[in-house]
């Protein structure tokens, strides 16, 4: 099954590749009623997808005087930056009210180490998976890309038991812990597929020169697959910073990380509902993914097609 | 990774330790397959046969756990919710993405930046994906308001406090932010499709829709395959977005299977319930993967 995989993400990756632009000539500049027809509905869809988040961005724009009168579609007529100041910095969950801030720099805390240590895991095994294979290597990668398919929920209980024996239930280190486990599915099947790319004769000739498995992977493979790693790390920062399920079941309040705060946030039964504080909260809380989304274009589509098992 | 001790007469290196380095370099993926993943799992499964309650008690009491699982009400709106859901999805996810894949082919301009507007929800969380629905549709404030205030006032939508339709007001939000991928699958798909392919067709003067459904899907199979495995996986996960868009409710009305095992496993202190409910989502999983994984190794073998 591993191999089949590989067929598939090789070729998603190639295709990706072509994912450029439209072939063939330059289209003739005409408004025929087939192109009012694509046009038409291409617009259409593009506001449907849009107009989430011009609500969010427009409602945390206002007060909420002007929340509760006007219509949720219209511009602020007077602009205040208070909601965001306030869902970043006073905010309540519970008993704490240093705002999203707080659950912003735990996400932080999560995400850094998560991926460093998800990355440099499955990119070495990725390159012993397809440089150095031995005996066996391929039953282990059959029985990782399976439980990338197996539901979360049949492993939770399991790895809390782990963790509690490990002493690191409900801290940091224990929610990295579970993002390197979860990470390296998906991760281990992109190195590895990009590695057996790289042309065996380089890897024969740095075996003759006398480097061995550490010597190739740091002076030949690493520096041979930036944009891999790149594209690595685009998968990770974006799946690690929008997990819910383990932070909320791995991680006490004090740590929990951004998503679980800012649903806490807004879901809280307590108090007046302040929605333009609820709808800051969101879109700061999006900011991080869609910062990289905007900035890595291409090199995100080349993620999702080979991340998108992850779901 | 059994030791055959090698004659020792030649003198070569025991076979456990050659290519050392590789093996110890792959120790965390063997313990993660071994111990996480196959040990994680076998361990649920058996333990959905025990008794467990506030604590994992190894006090075996036969299938007790599926039979209380299968007559609970909140069990059976779960797998409802899901089923329809993940038809809804299933359905829509691939018409909708195949759709607009198709006409981002057509060689139009702006196609980058069309593109750009409909995978950009994909890079939300669930979380933020079901608090902006949840805000759009909320009756006092959202679409239902605005429609009113134009002076339609009788107009009603508010599928987040019905119980009939709730589930298909997740699944607006699951759609809006998982058509974006699917589309981007299925572009890929098409710009697969040898040019000739068109040419031939154009020749023989069969119309554009002919071509697609006739040629152009049949072609894409391995595509729709892919896509059908991403999406029903992502089914069956389904639990982040009704946690922050309904919480479930109203009532038990937007429950889902994942939802229910978090549930009885961190919040009732019921194990053996959690237990069970994740095997039987395993099941469901292994029920869509199994035949997938036959399928195309059997393709293989053919080829």
């Amino acid at each position: 099954m591993a191999d089949v995989i590989t067929r598939d993400t090789a070729a998603a990756a190639m295709t990706a590749g072509r994912m450029e632009g439209p072939r063939g000539a330059k289209p003739k500049r005409s408004i025929s009623p087939r192109n009012v027809f694509i046009y038409g509905t291409l617009l259409l869809v593009s506001i449907y997808y849009l107009l989430p988040l011009y609500v969010m961005i427009v409602t945390s724009l206002k007060g909420m005087p002007e929340i509760r009168l006007g219509n949720i579609f219209a511009p602020p007529v007077e602009i205040t930056f208070e909601p965001w100041v306030k869902a970043w910095a006073t905010a309540c969950t519970g008993l704490n009210c240093d705002g999203l801030s707080r659950g912003f720099w735990n996400s932080v805390q999560i995400t850094v180490p998560s991926v460093i240590l998800s990355i440099a895991i499955a990119s070495v095994n990725g390159y012993a998976l397809a440089n150095w294979r031995f005996k066996g290597a391929d039953v282990f990668f059959t029985i990782l890309i399976f439980g990338a398919f197996i539901p979360y929920q049949v492993m939770l209980y399991p790895i809390v038991i782990l963790l509690r024996e490990l002493g690191i239930y409900g801290t940091l280190w224990g929610l990295i812990l579970v993002h390197t486990i979860f990470g390296m599915p998906i991760l281990t099947l992109l190195f590895r597929n990009y590695f057996t790319t790289v042309p065996e004769e380089l890897f024969k000739a740095a075996r003759v020169d006398g480097a061995g498995f550490w010597g190739i992977y740091f002076k030949i493979m690493l520096p041979m697959s930036l944009p891999i790693f790149v594209v690595a790390m685009i998968i990770q920062i974006t799946g690690i910073w929008n997990d819910f399920l383990f932070g909320v079941v791995y991680t006490k309040p004090d740590v929990y990380p951004m998503t679980v705060q800012l649903n806490n946030i807004v879901n809280s039964v307590q108090g007046v509902k302040e929605y333009n504080v609820n709808m800051a909260a969101t879109i700061i809380t999006g900011l991080v993914p869609l910062f990289i989304y905007f900035v890595s274009g291409k090199l995100f589509v080349r993620g999702i097609a080979a991340g998108a098992v992850k779901g | 990774m059994t030791t055959i001790p090698a004659p020792a007469a030649t003198q070569r290196p025991i076979r456990l330790f050659r290519n050392k380095a590789a093996k110890i370099a792959a120790i965390p993926m063997i313990l993660t397959a071994l111990v996480v993943f196959m040990g994680g799992t076998i361990w649920t499964v058996v333990f959905s046969f025990t008794k467990s309650r506030l604590l994992p008690k190894a006090q075996f009491i036969g299938l007790d756990q599926y039979e209380r699982l299968w007559s609970s009400s909140k069990w059976g709106i779960a797998i409802e919710n899901m089923v329809i859901y993940g038809l809804c999805s299933l359905v829509f996810s691939l018409i909708i993405g195949f759709v607009l894949a198709a006409l981002l082919d057509q060689k139009i301009r702006f196609e980058n930046t069309f593109r750009t507007i409909m995978l950009y929800p994909f890079a939300l969380s669930f979380i933020v994906t079901g608090l902006v629905w949840q805000w759009i549709l909320n009756p006092d404030f959202g679409i239902q308001k605005v429609v009113r205030a134009t002076g339609w006032e009788s107009f009603s939508f508010d599928p987040l406090n019905n119980q009939e339709i709730v589930i298909y007001g997740i699944l607006i939000a699951g759609l809006w932010q998982g058509t974006g991928l699917i589309m981007c699958l299925m572009l890929a798909g098409l710009r697969g499709i040898d040019e000739d392919i068109w040419k031939a067709s154009r020749v023989d003067g069969i119309p554009a829709w002919k071509t697609y459904l006739f040629i152009v899907i049949p072609m894409m199979r391995p595509v729709f395959v892919t896509t059908l495995v991403i999406i029903a996986s992502g089914i069956v996960r389904l639990y982040d977005l009704v946690v922050a868009q309904t919480s479930g409710g109203p009532g038990i009305a937007s429950e889902v299977p994942a939802k229910y095992v978090y549930d009885a496993m961190f919040l009732s202190q019921n194990l053996g319930q959690g237990f069970a409910g994740s095997t039987m989502m395993l099941l469901a999983v292994l029920i869509v993967l199994i035949p997938w994984a036959y399928m195309e190794f059997g393709g293989r073998k053919r080829g």
